[in-house]
Formats: structure tokens, sequence, C-alpha cells
């Protein structure tokens, strides 16, 4: 009796090392560096697309982007819009928190509200809202101060986050600032997505493990992901040609072509949804930094179209950008609900001597000298197209002075003032992404309706580009439910700034990823990374 | 000796007030931290409320006054980029400097010396030539160049050393030491090098001199006369007579190993307070700017003060005559 024990303890025992040896061998780590780390495991602190991204990966909203951006159901199974100021999610049976705890409408409530909340930085996502509740176990309703159409396509960012434990860690709100106390979601996490926090050390590195009871079907074989912030450029590219990490996103232009040399590695090039251009002061009656005093020639559409029909996108994106842009004559980028496909020509250069005409029967015959405010650690290459811009200008007779600075001082300077007033420039770049709700819309609010400080339209209409006809039309555009209706009147809207040249569209720069040949993944538009599109072979 | 000791207190404390006020007034022109924080699409209402919550409305005085008040207490806030405490984001970050800072001190004086007293000995041997060029190579070429040579020879060709981090770790209390994992040592080695390596020739340059001169004074003359072995002419007299400006420059430049580990830490993605800073700055993370400039503020004034009173000790005419003012008289 006893020896049959031992034995079976023995064997019990060698059964288990072959299965943790099977294991292991099976165990699939991917590595991954980024250039900065993520701020906080809170989905909530703060609004920027990289750690909304990689909190996905713990984090579920209701209703997810596919590999083509395009909603499909998570969290939620069903969600819709029973009269125009109601939306209705039914919510996802069987699905469990990494914790085991079942998810339920309250989950559900509880989050939207915590993202609603003090100290989150989502607040915005909630302009329309009226009141978040719970109808029955497993639906959630949602009622709106005037009708939302848009409201599903901004929640498909934000995560949701497990009641009981917030609660029981005293994180019901977000991190607040002004106190000098650590919020326990800041480090921690309990999502019921497809990778489980394990590990969390701010700046050095976080790592995941596989959800072994995720209720979708894993599409990715990974059983760890280690991610690591490596700031410095060179070092990512040579930890990835190293084999210390399998993939890297980020990667500076000027070393793609070597990247694309190496034999085990693969670069990976994409358009990303954020429109890069360069916006006039057209409001104030004299420009703040120009030698045109009494008037302001950015006022004169011939002036617009002069200077933007001067600007040659195409070899900035030769010389610049080496390839890695694509010039557009649009704000908003494909991928994007609105993009209009016919309307994306951009007019046709002008010859220096048809320019300066132009400029000559505007009344500026010996040009002008106009200030251009430019970040240069924001975009790719920013300083750099601002550059070749202020080559391109100096030949129609427009003098530009550069002033290329950190993005933390340009966009002070340039963005308006909290009650609207215009900001600090003349000529500036700027991008945009509608990442919120991958609508045009957004971008005819932010950008282009008239900055108007009751209405809270065009905060981000820095130069104060101003259309009557185009307001109207973007404030129809935004409640309008009829899908037909409503891409024609963005048709229209579309048409106006084109024609306005309100704007300077360059390009959309190019995602540039790089990772091993032995990995699978998914690019998508947005810069996002979901690794439950990631495979190790 | 105490009146001495005081009065260095009180310089100190003058100091640490100053780099205060240039740090504070420094971070008045970063630039605006509310645009790090915020989405891009934050309305413009939210902008200047977060704003208004965090005292950046404030006159300058009243905002220096809240900053020194609270950082006298030691408390330096919630860092603005990661909401994270600022002194626990500090405390995690400064064991992975402080060890990599004593590899590379390590790594400078058990390499640097020996090359020192051996160019000395040998000033014309071939092999201290080649010293001596290699060691202009150190000093003239820049740290983050040394570092990606580095990289790039022993990760990306050899495949010998890790290209980036710490390895794994152990905590030992709060403390996160890469000493006892194997990985751990491994990562260390090449950030060590490309660290220490100014530190090393400077060393270097400096033994040779003093080595040089030494070997030229009367009383070596005399001990070849006595008939002592070279060994102990060489490391007995020689070497022992180097060594005070040796200790001094090397404790001086300890400082600096931890102050500038900043470079070296980028590049090799090392978690330590320095790249904290850099991460810092490009965010205007204030909070997190101030503690490390008043931390390396503090620990220079440490450094110096310690030099101070080393200085007291080993120099009896500042005993005898009650206080340094009266040196520059001899």
């Amino acid at each position: 009796m006893t020896i049959s024990l031992r034995h079976s303890f023995a064997l019990t025992a060698v059964m288990c090392a072959g299965l943790s040896m099977a294991t292991a061998a099976d165990a699939k780590t991917f590595k991954w560096a980024n250039s900065g780390d993520v701020s906080s495991m809170d989905p909530y602190a703060r609004q920027e697309t990289f750690l909304l991204t990689f909190n996905s990966n713990i984090y579920e909203p209701l209703i997810r982007r596919d590999k083509d951006l395009k909603l499909e159901p998570a969290l939620a199974t069903k969600w819709g819009q029973s009269d125009p100021t109601t939306w209705f999610f039914d919510i996802r049976p069987n699905v469990k928190f990494h914790d085991g705890t079942p998810l339920t409408a309250d989950d559900v409530v509880f989050s939207l509200n915590r993202a609603n909340g003090p100290g989150s930085n989502m607040g915005s996502n909630f302009v329309s809202v009226k009141e978040i509740k719970k109808v029955g176990d497993s639906r959630v309703e949602v009622t709106t101060k005037y009708p939302d159409p848009l409201l599903a396509d901004k929640w498909a960012a934000l995560g949701i986050m497990s009641k009981a434990w917030a609660e029981k860690n005293n994180a019901q709100n977000s991190a607040d600032m002004t106190k000098s106390e650590e919020n326990f979601a800041t480090r921690n996490a309990m999502g019921t997505g497809p990778f489980m926090l394990k590990e969390r050390r701010a700046g050095e590195k976080t790592v995941l493990v596989n959800n072994p009871n995720w209720w979708d079907k894993p599409t990715h074989n990974l059983t760890e992901v280690i991610f690591t912030p490596v700031s410095n450029p060179a070092t990512r590219v040579a930890a990835l040609k190293a084999g210390d990490i399998d993939m890297t996103y980020e990667v500076p232009p000027a070393d793609t072509e070597s990247l694309k040399k190496e034999a085990n590695v693969k670069v990976l090039e994409g358009p990303e949804t954020r429109v890069v251009f360069l916006g006039f002061d057209q409001e104030r009656p004299e420009l703040l930094e120009s030698n045109v005093k009494g008037k302001n020639p950015f006022k004169d559409k011939r002036v617009r179209e002069a200077i933007h029909r001067s600007i040659d996108v195409d070899a900035i994106k030769r010389t610049v950008m080496r390839g890695q842009s694509f010039p557009t004559n649009l704000m908003v980028a494909p991928g994007i609900n609105g993009y209009n496909k016919s309307l994306d020509k951009r007019p046709a250069l002008l010859k220096p001597e048809e320019a300066k005409k132009m400029l000559a029967d505007a009344g500026y015959p010996n040009g002008f000298e106009v200030g251009l405010d430019c970040p240069n650690d924001r975009y790719v290459n920013d300083e750099k197209i601002c550059q070749a811009v202020v080559a391109m200008l100096a030949k129609i007779g427009v003098k530009v002075n550069l002033l290329a600075q950190t993005r933390s001082k340009y966009f002070a300077k340039i963005l308006r003032k909290s009650d609207l007033k215009p900001g600090e420039t003349s000529f500036y770049m700027l991008g945009w992404s509608p990442a919120q709700t991958y609508d045009v819309h957004n971008v005819f609010e932010a950008l282009i309706q008239t900055p108007n400080p009751a209405t809270k339209k065009g905060q981000f209409n820095a130069g104060g580009y101003s259309n009557p006809k185009l307001d109207a039309l973007a404030d129809k555009i935004e409640q309008e439910t009829d899908k037909a209706k409503r891409d024609a009147m963005i048709a229209e809207a579309t048409k106006l700034y084109v024609d306005d040249f309100g704007y300077i569209p360059l390009h959309q720069q190019a995602v540039v990823w790089a990772a091993r040949k032995n990995i699978d993944l998914v690019q998508p538009a947005d810069n996002s990374f979901p690794l439950r599109f990631v495979t190790v072979k | 000796m105490l009146a001495f000791i005081l009065r260095r207190l009180l310089q100190s404390i003058a100091v640490l007030l100053t780099v205060g006020l240039v740090a504070f007034s420094l971070f008045r022109y970063v630039g605006d931290p509310i645009n790090a924080m915020v989405g891009q699409d934050t309305s413009m209402e939210d902008r200047e409320a977060l704003r208004e919550k965090l005292g950046l409305n404030d006159p300058a005085p009243i905002q220096f006054f809240h900053f020194i008040v609270n950082a006298a207490q030691g408390k330096f806030g919630l860092s603005y980029r990661t909401s994270e405490p600022v002194g626990r984001l500090i405390a995690e970050r400064i064991p992975a400097t402080l060890e990599l800072s004593f590899c590379a001190a390590v790594f400078a004086l058990f390499v640097g010396v020996p090359m020192g007293v051996y160019t000395g000995l040998y000033p014309r041997h071939w092999s201290s030539r080649l010293f001596q060029a290699v060691s202009l190579i150190g000093i003239s070429l820049p740290t983050f160049l040394i570092g990606i040579l580095l990289i790039l020879v022993f990760a990306v060709w050899l495949r010998l050393l890790p290209s980036f981090g710490r390895g794994d770790t152990v905590m030992i209390g709060w403390w996160s030491t890469g000493f006892l994992t194997w990985s751990g040592l491994k990562a260390l080695i090449l950030p060590s090098i490309t660290l220490g390596m100014f530190q090393l020739t400077l060393l270097m340059r400096l033994v040779r001199s003093e080595m040089l001169e030494v070997m030229r004074a009367d009383y070596i003359k005399f001990a070849r006369a006595r008939g002592l072995t070279n060994r102990a002419i060489n490391f007995g007299h020689a070497l022992k007579n180097t060594l005070v400006p040796v200790i001094t420059v090397t404790g001086l430049q300890l400082g600096a190993l931890i102050a500038f580990a900043i470079v070296t830490e980028t590049v090799f993605a090392w978690p330590g307070v320095g790249q904290l800073f850099i991460q810092s700055v490009q965010f205007s993370d204030v909070p997190v700017m101030a503690a490390y400039l008043l931390l390396i503020g503090l620990l220079f004034v440490l450094i110096n003060l310690a030099v101070d009173l080393l200085y007291f000790v080993v120099d009896p005419r500042l005993r005898s005559q009650g206080g340094s003012a009266r040196v520059a008289g001899h």
C-alpha cells in the first residue's frame, strides 16, 4: 500500500514535470518596446491613443474596433437607439473579470460613471449624456440631452472595470492630481480583456499574461507579453536587430531603410488617421507676426490659394518624409467615416510667377513677411516639413520666419485661450485625428466650425476659419441619424472648406512598425496595437 | 571645529535654496504641462479648470513658497505624467542609478589606476603609448556614441550581452538589485563601461602624471639606494603618495557619475532616475523635475561637505588656525 502510494506520488511528480515542460516549450513570450511608457494602468487617466489602446488589452469596451476600425460587439452583444435620445446596450452574459467575478450591468454603469467622474480625462465623451442607468440585469440604457448618433463610436475606447474591485481598493475615482495620494488603479488593473496584468513597474516594464478564461476565441497564441519603454530610437532598433525585442513601433524614418535590409526583421508601413496641416489666422484684423499693417492678408482667399498651391507635398514626401507620407487635400483620412475620395484631389501646383501674380492681384506685389509656428517633437519630421515650406514660399516672395519649439511651449502659444480668444499665431502647423469617434464630425466641430464660446464649437480652430454655411451644415450633421442624408451633407461641407482654401492639409504620416520575421500582427490605421491579433511562429 | 561644520551646513542650506529657486524659475519656461496631461479633445474650459486646480495660475512667488514648504517636508506631490507620488517614483528608480554608478566607479578605479601606474612607470613603452591613445578616444568620444557602439558590437553582432534594460531584479525590501541574478549582472556590463569610460581615462591620466612626478622625487632615489624591491618602491612609496589627489577626484566624480548617468541611462533604457528626469522633461512634469534637481543638489552638497570635513581632518593647519579663510595666506 505504502509503496504504491509512493509510486503514484512519484508518477504524479513526473507527470507534473512533463506537463510544465510541455507548457514551457509552448510558452510564447512576446517582447516589445515603444518610445514612452503607458502613463497609467487606469483606463480613464488620459485620453491618449497609447494609453487607451494599451489598456484595452486588459480592459475591454462595450463595442470594440476590428482590424479595419469597424465596430464589432465586445462586452455588449447588441446596442442601438430605441428612440433618438435613448441608447441601449445589452451586456454579454457569462463574461468574467480576471478575478473570476461575473460582469454585470452594474459594472458597466459604474465604469461609465467613473469615466465621467472626477479625476477622469474622458469627460468629453459624455457631453451629450443625461443619465446612465441599468434596466434589468443585462441592459444598460443611456438617455442623451439631444440625439447623439455617434455615442457608440465614442464609447468604443472606454474600458469596463470591475465595480467590486474598485470599491474594495478605494479606487472609485481616477487619481486626483491635487492630492498626494496613490490611487490603486494607477498600478493595478481588473478588466475582462484577453490579457491580465501580472507585473507593473512604471517606466521599467509591464508584464501581461494570457487570460485563459476569456469569453472570446483567442486569435493570438501568446502566453506572456513584456512591454518595455526604450526612449532612444537607436537602442530600440539595435534591440530589435539583436532579438532582445520582437517588435517596436515608432521606427525613426532614418532607420527604416537599414531595417529593411535586415534578414530577420520586417518593416510595416501604413497611413495614420491623423492629418498634418497648416492653418492661417483669418480672424484678427491685423496679423500678429507680419510686416503687413492695417490688414490681414490671410483674410483674402487669393492669398490662401497662392500659398496652398505653392506647397509641393509630393516634394515633401520625397525628400523630408523619405516616402513615408500620404499627401491629402482633406482634413480627414481614409478609414474615417466621412472621408470622400472624389474630393481628395489637390489643385495643380502654381508656377512661382503665377502665384506671384495671384498675390499681386490681392495687393501684395512684393509678397509679405509672416511668422510660422511649428512643433519640433510632436509629428514625424515636423520641423523639417516647416523648413521645406519656408523654402517653397520664399520662391513666391512670401518670407516666412519659422519658430519651431518643443510641444509644451508650442501648444501653449498656438491654441486658443480658455475664453476661446484666438491663439498667438499667424500661421501654424497642427495634426488632428478624430480618434474619439472616427467620424468627420469631430473634425468639423473642433477645427472647422467658427469658434463660439457659447456652443463650444471650434475650440481648436486656432486661426478662426469661418464659413456660416458650413457651421449650419455641421450642426445638422451632428444630429442627423439618416446615413444617406448625413453623407450628402458631409460632402457638401467638405467641398466648402476645400474651395475656401481654409486650411492646407499636407499629409497623413506613415505609421512605421518593425517586427521580427516570426511575428504576425495587425497594424490598424489609428496607431493602436491590439495584442489579440499577435501570433508568434 | 563645530563652528566650521555649522558654517558649512548653513552654506549648504543656502545652496539648496538657490538650487530650488533656479529649478523653479527654469520650470516657468519649460512650457505648459497641461497640454501633455490632457487628450486632444479636452475642451479649453476643462484645461483651464485643471490649471487652476494645480495652482498654475497663482503668482510665481506664492508658487515658489508652496514648493519650498512642501519640499522641506519631502512632499513633491503627484507626477503630472503618471499621477503617482513623486517620492515613490524616485525611490523606485534610485537603486538602479546607484548600482550603475557604483559599478562604473569600480570599473574606473580598478582599471584606471593600474593603467595609470603602468603608463607612469614605463612612459616610453609601446603599450603605454597605446593606452594613452585609447584614453584619448575615451575622453573625446561622446558617451552616447560609446554606448551605441558597444551595443552594436556586443549585442547586435556578437549577441553576448543584452542591448538594453536591467535584466531580472530581486527585491530586498524596497531596494531592487540586479546584483543577484545572472541576467542582471550581464545587463550591468555595457552601461557601466559606458558611464565609467570618462572617469577611467581621467583617473589614468591623473595617476600617470602624479607617478611621473613622484618617481623623480628624492625619497624614491633614496629608496632605490637602500636596495628596496621595485614592487615596494612602486606601490609602497610612489603610488601611496599619488593617492591624495586621486581620492579627492574620485569622491567628486562619484557625484558626477550619479548626476550625469542621464545619457547612459537613456541609451540603455536603464530604469534609473536619469531616465525618469528625461521622460519628465518631455512632458513638462514639473514635480518630478524639481524633486530630481533638488536631490542632485543635495547629493553634491553632501559630497562637498564630506570633502571639506576630510580636508579638515587631513590638513593640520586648518585645525590649528581654526578656519579655512586663512589657508590662502600660506
